[in-house]
């Protein structure tokens, strides 16, 4: 089962509609997806606007991969589960978001293993082509550091 | 210690322990009305709750509570999100000298502002 997820706050009809067309020319009838508001109705996929966040944990344990927007708590999530991930990043030239801090976030995941970033949908394309073979990392720990909370302690216990 | 989380999630959880859940609407800053429904419903968990300390993650819900928790007293501590490796993000220069401390999570950005602390990074 492959988990798409755009957020809830803004629309991401790029995503979800390349999604949708992978899906139906491949077959694919296993593609959950939470699309916020997006506009765009998929055919394909398994489509929610928003999924209790109950229901949303256990696909995202179920889950063989995860593809989302290049968001932090998307791909800290994925990370946390050693789930491979692909992200794309909303373009703000597109309209997509209200600023590109997404695509600097895809920038600095490069090389990151378990994160397969794909700026354009040919990207998104050739990574879905071999999608057996996109592996996930070492699952990392669900909590900050203890150096930052133990700093963050004395901060509000000052 | 008792703990309030606010969230924008619907039935969101508690990310540890058995704390309550406060939901709050989610607005943007061009929706004036979405912005004084949250006021509201802020001001109304941080009267009932009265919270000696706020920590925040960001975005106009955070903003919110650590202007109204000016006003009772707390202690406000913001934490920019790890996505603004570029620049700290708008809610974070809102807060600019209503918070009592800014931290962000990348030391370059803590270099250049006196006013931003660093203590490390959740990745």
């Amino acid at each position: 089962m492959i988990l798409l997820a755009v957020g809830t706050q803004l629309p991401f009809d790029r995503l979800v509609r390349a999604m949708d067309d992978w899906a139906r020319v491949n077959g694919r009838s296993d593609v959950v997806a939470q699309i916020g508001s997006s506009t765009y109705r998929p055919h394909t996929l398994k489509a929610f606007s928003f999924l209790e966040p109950d229901a949303f944990q256990a696909l995202q344990s179920e889950a063989s991969l995860h593809v989302s927007h290049a968001g932090m708590g998307s791909i800290l999530q994925a990370m946390e589960h050693g789930k491979p991930i692909i992200v794309m990043p909303r373009d703000f030239s597109r309209g997509e978001h209200r600023n590109d801090h997404q695509m600097a976030t895809a920038r600095r995941f490069y090389g990151t293993p378990g994160v397969h970033v794909a700026i354009t949908d040919e990207d998104l394309r050739t990574l879905l082509s071999d999608v057996g073979r996109l592996g996930g990392g070492q699952p990392i720990p669900s909590v900050a550091p203890r150096a930052m909370t133990d700093a963050l302690r004395r901060l509000i216990l000052d | 210690m008792d703990v309030r989380f606010v969230t924008t999630i619907r039935r969101g959880n508690a990310p540890f322990g058995n704390y309550s859940v406060a939901r709050v609407t989610d607005a943007s800053t061009r929706r004036l009305d979405q912005v004084l429904l949250l006021m509201f419903q802020m001001a109304g968990i941080l009267l009932r709750f009265r919270p000696s300390v706020i920590v925040s993650t960001g975005a106009a819900p955070g903003v919110i509570a650590i202007w109204l928790g000016r006003l009772i007293g707390a202690r406000t501590i913001w934490i920019d999100s790890i996505a603004n490796s570029e620049k700290v993000s708008l809610s974070a220069r809102l807060v600019a000298g209503q918070a009592h401390v800014r931290l962000t999570q990348w030391p370059h950005l803590a270099e250049q502002d006196d006013d931003l602390g660093y203590i490390g990074a959740v990745l």
